[in-house]
């Protein structure tokens, strides 16, 4: 298993307590793509932030690859997070003064990664979601969905276990989110563990499983 | 790995997104680093020009100071008022191997009388004044730098004729309402008639002389009852000054040379210290409110750009950036802002230095330490003001910085 949480519990602040997450048991196969969908506030995000490590459970144990996530320190953490996961966010989270390659090649940056050959490697990324063509373009001389390309294309470089999307089509029209959606239905198909968080169900239904997130309980939808 | 090793940056790549960042915003980063250049260059200019103007200062007063003898009677003598000077001071001073100027001075008592212009000249001039009333030697002018700004000084002859002639200091002859000599202007002191010949624009030793009325001994002698002259005031050459100490006394009262004190320079060294001192205290205190000015500058716009960057603080962290990392951007970015500032602080500084001095015709003196440090000093100023906000950009939780900057 890539992923797998035993009895994962957050809560947020104390008068009174705010619960987010219940008792979450969720194990998440190698190659497989899920969704999670649920209303707004439900907990969806909390939960994709503790799958990426950016957030600590309250309660329960987490591990990623094998790993118990909770022995590790902020920066063990960190590292994990440059190396094995890969995060797309509804807003891109683009740095609209440098390139589009420039801003793949940032995923580099914090793994300690030669800088010999990171271009090329940033190139082959942009390649893999047809972005290459825009590789000299600033962020904010693109569409939305190019823009969120770009960001897969970050997400991808390393080769990370798990990509992490929150709301990867949120900002997008049709056109351009069946465009992402196929090209996740391709990362999928090569192999990519893909967790996607999605208020759309016509989004959900395109991965192998869903699961659906009411008032910080995580209930099996189907695969 | 995965899982127990930290997040490794190069120092590369760390100052590569420093400079990015820093080229994202040129035009704050110019206003900012503009702070930087005026406190660093006010005080490189202010060091700089402390040192060049204590340097000229020091440099007029040992040309001046290095060459200054008074003698005058000694307390044991019954103090200025005793009868030691002889007459003829002057001559015997000239005597001596090393003195370059030299010439007697006196206060006369002129009983209360004032002093008024006669109004053929001038109807409009001020009434009858109290004027101090000097006579002396006609070397003294030469020992005291006096320079005329009209006519004529007395000469030896005057004195020697008891002359009623006069020499008005600049101030003096401006109280009067005289301006000339060449219609032969006279005064009144008390009843009695002189005839002024000549003013003094400038001294540089006894500024009294500006505003005060000076006649010829011989005169003072047989007008006014002057027993005898007050100081000798002598001029020497450059290094004579510890042989004229010695043997002035001697010249001029053989019999009894204790009766005669003299006055020499003190040591120039000890002065030059102090007037730098003084002046390095005043100025090194408006530089360095200078750089609290500055250094307030870079703190807030590193404060600023950490606020508006929390979502790309967020992107760093979830990329994997270590609160380390991101420390050290900030504070990189903030350091290379001092940096930047320091260097051309110095430069603008060094150029005001010059610019002054090219002014003024001085040197330009400067410690080669001020502009090799400054950019050190812009730098140290940029990593203490980044400090705070790169350690609250550090502190950042990843979901919160996230978060807040979508």
């Amino acid at each position: 298993m890539v992923i797998e949480l035993r009895r994962i519990g957050r809560t947020f602040g104390s008068e009174p307590p705010v619960v987010a997450l219940r008792d979450v048991e969720l194990a998440l196969a190698h190659g497989t793509s899920l969704s999670i969908v649920g209303p707004s506030g439900s907990g969806k995000s909390t939960l994709l932030n503790v799958l990426g490590c950016l957030d600590r459970p309250s309660t329960g144990t987490y591990l990623f690859d094998g790993i118990d996530v909770g022995t590790l320190s902020d920066d063990q953490r960190a590292a994990l997070r440059a190396e094995g996961i890969g995060f797309v966010f509804q807003t891109f989270n683009l740095l609209a003064h440098r390139t589009v390659l420039e801003n793949v090649m940032l995923a580099e940056v914090y793994r300690g990664t030669a800088s010999d050959g990171r271009a090329e490697r940033a190139q082959e990324a942009l390649a893999r979601v047809g972005m290459s063509h825009r590789a000299t373009f600033l962020p904010t001389k693109l569409s939305g969905g190019e823009q969120q390309r770009v960001a897969i294309a970050r997400a991808l470089l390393g080769d990370p276990s798990v990509l992490l999307c929150d709301e990867p089509t949120g900002n997008l029209d049709s056109v351009n989110t069946e465009s992402v959606l196929s090209l996740f239905d391709d990362l999928g198909g090569a192999g990519l563990t893909i967790v996607i968080v999605t208020h759309d169900d016509a989004v959900a239904a395109r991965t192998q499983r869903q699961v659906r997130m009411i008032d910080g309980r995580l209930t099996e939808e189907g695969t | 790995m995965r899982g127990g090793a930290t997040p490794r940056m190069s120092p590369r790549d760390l100052v590569g997104e420093a400079v990015a960042g820093l080229l994202a915003r040129p035009a704050r980063v110019a206003l900012t680093v503009l702070g930087t250049v005026i406190g660093v260059g006010a005080l490189v200019a202010t060091l700089g020009l402390s040192k060049t103007a204590s340097n000229q200062i020091v440099g007029r007063f040992d040309a001046l100071s290095a060459t200054d003898v008074v003698v005058s009677p000694s307390t044991r003598a019954g103090g200025s008022g005793a009868a030691v000077l002889p007459w003829d001071s002057e001559s015997r001073l000239l005597r001596l191997n090393g003195v370059a100027a030299a010439g007697t001075l006196a206060d006369v008592d002129v009983r209360g009388a004032l002093v008024r212009s006669v109004p053929i000249n001038d109807p409009l001039a001020a009434g009858a004044i109290q004027l101090p009333m000097k006579a002396a030697s006609p070397g003294l002018f030469r020992a005291v730098h006096a320079e005329l700004s009209t006519g004529r000084l007395f000469d030896a002859g005057h004195s020697r004729r008891a002359d009623r002639v006069l020499v008005l200091g600049s101030n003096a002859a401006r109280r009067l309402g005289i301006e000339r000599v060449d219609q032969q202007p006279a005064v009144f002191v008390g009843d009695r008639l002189y005839a002024v010949i000549g003013l003094l624009s400038s001294v540089r030793r006894h500024a009294s002389l500006l505003g005060s009325a000076i006649m010829p001994e011989g005169t003072a002698r047989r007008e006014f009852g002057l027993r005898a002259p007050a100081l000798a005031q002598v001029e020497t050459r450059i290094g004579a000054v510890e042989l004229i100490v010695r043997q002035a006394p001697l010249a001029l009262s053989p019999a009894d040379p204790s009766l005669l004190k003299v006055a020499s320079p003190p040591d120039p060294r000890q002065l030059r210290g102090e007037v730098k001192n003084d002046l390095n205290a005043l100025f090194l205190l408006l530089g360095g409110v200078s750089l609290l000015v500055g250094a307030i500058g870079i703190a807030n716009v590193t404060l600023v750009s950490v606020l508006e960057r929390v979502g790309e603080i967020g992107l760093r962290r979830a990329l994997g950036a270590g609160r380390r990392h991101i420390a050290a951007q900030f504070l990189l970015e903030s350091t290379a802002m001092g940096l930047a500032g320091g260097i051309m602080g110095a430069s603008l500084g060094t150029l005001v230095i010059v610019g002054v001095s090219a002014t003024k015709t001085w040197t330009p003196v400067l410690d080669p330490w001020v502009p090799l440090g400054a950019p050190a000093l812009g730098a140290l100023i940029g990593l203490i003001s980044g400090t705070y906000p790169s350690l609250r950009a550090a502190a950042l939780e990843p979901v919160e910085a996230l978060r807040a900057g979508t």
